[in-house]
C-alpha cells in the first residue's frame, strides 16, 4: 500500500506528455543573461565589469551574507554589460549580460563523463563546497542549500528526505533526472547524509513514474541506508510538509520548519548538482528544464545552460503554437506566467507549459456554494471560502488567528471550487495585509 | 505572434466541476425515486413534480430580473434541485395553487430574501413545506393510498400514514400488537422499504432514496457525514427507547424506512448551503437533526420531525462552523 499524505489535496490531470523525451543539451546561444538574484535571500554582488573575459565556471557575483548564493558564469565569453534586464521576475532586475565565445571553462572543472562514488570529505566541507559552487534548491524554491544544511545549534537531524515526487501536472525533468542519472543523484545523496550526520535518507517518488521507482529502487540497493519510497499520487505532495508527513508521518508545526522535526528535504536535482559540486568542483551553471504543453510540436527536456534566453529553448521545442494564451514559467498549479519569452532561465526554472487560450481563460465567477470542497483540499487544514471573505471584508486581524499564513498558496482550493471562485488571490492579498500587521507588531 | 499573454496568477488550471454540475447531478440522484414515485402515485406525480420545478424556476427568473434587477440565475440549476424536493415532501393530490404557493414562498421568501444561492441560512424547500403544513394542514395532512397507475389525482383515496397511525396510538395502545395487527394498516418493513406505504411523494421508496444517495457518494456530491450521523443518533436513540420499551415503541429499523428521514437525511439535511462545512461540524449538526426528529416523532405532537429538526439546526449552522474548525496542519506536532 503506497502511503500519501492524509488530509487535503486534488487531482489535476497529469498531462506528463514530456516524460518519454530523453534529455537533449541545448546548443549554446550567442548570449546569456544572468540575473544577480536567482535564489532566496539577499542578491550576489557582481565581480566582473563590461568587457572582462570570463570563463564557464567562473565566479561572477559573491554572496551578500548567510542567506545568500555566488553566481558563476555558465558560458565563456565577454562580458557585454552588468545592467537591469527584465527576468522570470516580471521586473528588470541586475543581470550580468555575456557574448559566448566558445566554450572554455576554469581550470579545476572535472568535465570527464566518469561517475565518481567515493569522497572523503567532512561535513563542514561539503557544506562550504556547496556554498562555494552557488547550489541552492533546484525544486523552484532556490533555497540556498548551505544554509539548510546548516542546522542550527539545538536542532537535530535523523532522516534525509529526497523529493522526486514532483507532483506538477506536466513536468518532467526529475523524471528524466533520475531514469538518466540516477546514481548521481544517489551519490549525492550520500553526500548530504554526511553533511547532516544522518545515516538513513529517504527517496520520495510518485507512482505514476513507475520506471523511475523500479530504476532508483534497484541503483539504492548499492547504497548504504538510501529507501526508495513509491507514492500514491495527489497533488500537492512534492510540497515539503506534505511529503514530510506521508514518508515519516511527521507534522511540521506551524511557523516551524523541517528540521523541527528532525528531516530536510533536499530535491533531487539539487542532489545531483551537490554531486556536480563535490566530485567535480563544477558550479551549478545549467539544469534541466521541460519545455511541454498540448499544442507544442515536441515537448522536450532540455539541458540548458543558466542564463539561456527562453525563446530558445522554446524553437528547440518546435516554436510557439499559434494559439498560445499562456506562458507559465512551472507547473500549472504554482508556476507563475510570464509576459515574455526574452527572459533567461535561471537556477529556479524547471520547465514551461504553453496553455493555448481556451484553457487559460478563466471561467466565470460564482456565488459561494458553501460545498466545502475547498476545505476538504487544503492540505493544511484551513477554510479557503472564509479567508477569502474575511480578505474582501478587511477582518485582517481574523485572517490571522484563522491561520491564513500557514497558506503555502498551492492553489488546491482555487483549482476544485466548482464556483470558479479566486480564492487564492484573494488569500494571497489577505496574507500580504496579514504580514504586515505581524511585522508592525514584531517592530513594537 | 500578435495574441497577448494572460498573465493571471496560479492555479493556471481549473477542475471541470461547476455548480450547475452539482445540481444536476442531485436531480439524477433524485430521478429513481421520481420514478418510484410516479410507479405507486400515477401520473399524479408528474404533475405535482413538473408544477413545482416550473413555479420554482419561474419565481427565479422573475422575482431576480424585475425586482432584484440582477441577471437571473436559474441555469445553476438551484431552482430545479429546489422544485423537486419541495414536490417530494407534498401529498400527492395537493392542490395546484398551493403548490405553486409553497413555490413562491420556498423561492420568494426562503432563498432570494436572503440574497440568492449561498445566502440563505434555511433549507429553500423546507422552509416552502413547513410554511404550506402550517397555514394549510388539512390539504398537507390528507395522504393519497397509492393505488399505482390508476390513482386518480382528484379524487384520490386517502389514507394515514405509517407515523400518523403511530403517532395516534402511543401510550394508548400496544405498538408491538398494532404492527402486527392486519387491520391497523401500518406496512410491513419490506412494503415500507419498496414504498408501497401512504406518505408524501418522494419520502415513500426507501430503496429509491438509497440508490439516489449511493450515486452522490461516488460522483463526490456529498459526503456521508451528515446522511450517516442523522440515522446513527436515529437508529441509536429509537433503539434504546425500543429495548427500553418494546410494547410502547417502534423498532429503530421502522422508523429509519418510515416517514420523510431518508429523503430529509440524503437530500434536505445534505444542502450545501444550509449544513455545517467542516467534518466534524456535519457530524454535531446530523446528531442534531436525529434527536431532535425522534423527541418530535416519538413524544411531540406531531407524526413526523424531521422538517421542523432539520430547520432548527440550520439554525445552528452558522455557530457551528464558528466555533468547529478542521484540524490544523502542524497543531498538534506528531513526533513519529
Amino acid at each position: 500500500m503506497s502511503k500519501t499524505f492524509p488530509r487535503g489535496g486534488v487531482h489535476p490531470p497529469e498531462n506528463k506528455i514530456s516524460a518519454d523525451a530523453v534529455i537533449e543539451q541545448l546548443q549554446l546561444a550567442e548570449q546569456v543573461i544572468i540575473p544577480i538574484a536567482q535564489h532566496i535571500g539577499a542578491p550576489a554582488s557582481p565581480v566582473v565589469n563590461k568587457g572582462d573575459a570570463v570563463k564557464a565556471g567562473q565566479i561572477i557575483a559573491t554572496s551578500q551574507g548567510f542567506v545568500s548564493a555566488n553566481i558563476h558564469s555558465s558560458v565563456s565569453g565577454k562580458v557585454n554589460k552588468v545592467d537591469k534586464v527584465l527576468d522570470s521576475t516580471g521586473y528588470k532586475q541586475t543581470c550580468i549580460v555575456i557574448d559566448v565565445e566558445g566554450d572554455e571553462w576554469v581550470e579545476n572543472v572535472d568535465l570527464s563523463p566518469e561517475i565518481k562514488k567515493e569522497f572523503d570529505f567532512s561535513g563542514e566541507e561539503i557544506i562550504k563546497k556547496c556554498s562555494d559552487m552557488g547550489i541552492v534548491g533546484m525544486g523552484g524554491a532556490t533555497f540556498p542549500s548551505h544554509v539548510k544544511l546548516s542546522l542550527p545549534p539545538g536542532k537535530k537531524c535523523n532522516v534525509l528526505i529526497i523529493n522526486g515526487v514532483e507532483c506538477e501536472p506536466y513536468l518532467t525533468s526529475d523524471h528524466r533526472l533520475m531514469l538518466e542519472r540516477g546514481e548521481e543523484i544517489l551519490i549525492g545523496t550520500t553526500i548530504l547524509m554526511k553533511a547532516l550526520g544522518v545515516d538513513r535518507a529517504m527517496v520520495g517518488i510518485e507512482n505514476n513514474k513507475p520506471d523511475a521507482i523500479s530504476h532508483m529502487t534497484l541503483l539504492a540497493s548499492e547504497f548504504k541506508g538510501i529507501e526508495v519510497h513509491g507514492l500514491k499520487v495527489k497533488y500537492p505532495q512534492g510540497c515539503e510538509k506534505q511529503l514530510i508527513k506521508a514518508l515519516i508521518n511527521r507534522e511540521v508545526p506551524s511557523g516551524g520548519l523541517p528540521m523541527d522535526v528532525g528531516t530536510v528535504v533536499h530535491n533531487v536535482g539539487t542532489a545531483f548538482a551537490v554531486y556536480e559540486a563535490v566530485q567535480k568542483n563544477k558550479p551549478l551553471i545549467e539544469r534541466v528544464v521541460t519545455i511541454t504543453g498540448k499544442d507544442i510540436p515536441r515537448p522536450v527536456n532540455l539541458k540548458v545552460r543558466i542564463g539561456t534566453p527562453l525563446t530558445k529553448l522554446v524553437e528547440a521545442a518546435g516554436g510557439l503554437p499559434e494559439q498560445t494564451g499562456k506562458i507559465v514559467n512551472g507547473g500549472p498549479m504554482m508556476g507563475k506566467a510570464v509576459g515574455s519569452l526574452d527572459i533567461p532561465v535561471t537556477k529556479g526554472i524547471s520547465g514551461l507549459v504553453l496553455i493555448n487560450e481556451a484553457e487559460a481563460k478563466r471561467n466565470v465567477t460564482g456565488p459561494c456554494i458553501r460545498c466545502a470542497k475547498c476545505i476538504s483540499a487544503c492540505p493544511m487544514g484551513l477554510e479557503p471560502y472564509l479567508l477569502m471573505t474575511l480578505t474582501e471584508k478587511g477582518f485582517k486581524e481574523k485572517a490571522e488567528s484563522e491561520r491564513i499564513m500557514d497558506c503555502m498558496e498551492c492553489g488546491s482550493c482555487s483549482y476544485i471550487c466548482p464556483a470558479n471562485r479566486p480564492l487564492l488571490d484573494y488569500i494571497r492579498l489577505g496574507k500580504w495585509f496579514t504580514g504586515k500587521i505581524i511585522r508592525e507588531r514584531m517592530h513594537k | 505572434m500578435n495574441n497577448l499573454l494572460r498573465v493571471s496568477l496560479s492555479p493556471h488550471e481549473q477542475s471541470k466541476e461547476s455548480t450547475s454540475k452539482l445540481m444536476f447531478g442531485v436531480v439524477i440522484a433524485l430521478l429513481p425515486a421520481l420514478l418510484a414515485s410516479v410507479w405507486f402515485f400515477g401520473r399524479a406525480a408528474i404533475l405535482v413534480t413538473a408544477v413545482s420545478v416550473a413555479s420554482c424556476v419561474v419565481f427565479e427568473y422573475l422575482i431576480q430580473r424585475f425586482l432584484i434587477k440582477r441577471e437571473p440565475s436559474i441555469r445553476d440549476g438551484s431552482a430545479v434541485v429546489t422544485g423537486i424536493l419541495l414536490a417530494f415532501c407534498l401529498p400527492v393530490n395537493l392542490p395546484v395553487w398551493l403548490i405553486v404557493l409553497g413555490a413562491f414562498v420556498a423561492i420568494g421568501i426562503g432563498k432570494l430574501t436572503f440574497g440568492g444561492l449561498g445566502s440563505n441560512p434555511f433549507n429553500p424547500a423546507l422552509v416552502g413545506r413547513v410554511f404550506l403544513f402550517l397555514s394549510f394542514p388539512v390539504q398537507m395532512t390528507t395522504w393519497p393510498v397509492p393505488k399505482g397507475f390508476a390513482t386518480k389525482y382528484a379524487d384520490a383515496v386517502t389514507g394515514a400514514t405509517p407515523l400518523s397511525i403511530l403517532n395516534e396510538n402511543y401510550d394508548k395502545v400496544a405498538i408491538d400488537q398494532l404492527m402486527t395487527d392486519s387491520q391497523a394498516g401500518l406496512p410491513g418493513h419490506m412494503q415500507a422499504f419498496w414504498g408501497e406505504m401512504g406518505g408524501s411523494l418522494g419520502e415513500i421508496a426507501a430503496f429509491a432514496l438509497v440508490i439516489g444517495l449511493i450515486f452522490m457518494l461516488i460522483r463526490k456530491i456529498i459526503t456521508w457525514h451528515i446522511p450517516v450521523s442523522i440515522l446513527g443518533t436515529v437508529l441509536l436513540f429509537t433503539g434504546i427507547l425500543w429495548l427500553a420499551n418494546p410494547s410502547d415503541n417502534a423498532d429503530p429499523l421502522y422508523h429509519l424506512l418510515t416517514g420523510g428521514l431518508l429523503l430529509g437525511a440524503i437530500f434536505m439535511a445534505t444542502d450545501y448551503v444550509t449544513s455545517p462545512m467542516s467534518s466534524r461540524g456535519m457530524i454535531i449538526y446530523g446528531v442534531g437533526i436525529g434527536i431532535l426528529t425522534v423527541l418530535i416523532r416519538r413524544f411531540g405532537a406531531y407524526p413526523e420531525g424531521v422538517q421542523f429538526a432539520i430547520l432548527i439546526m440550520n439554525a445552528f449552522t452558522p455557530l457551528i462552523n464558528s466555533y468547529v474548525k478542521p484540524a490544523r496542519f502542524g497543531e498538534e506536532v506528531n513526533r513519529g
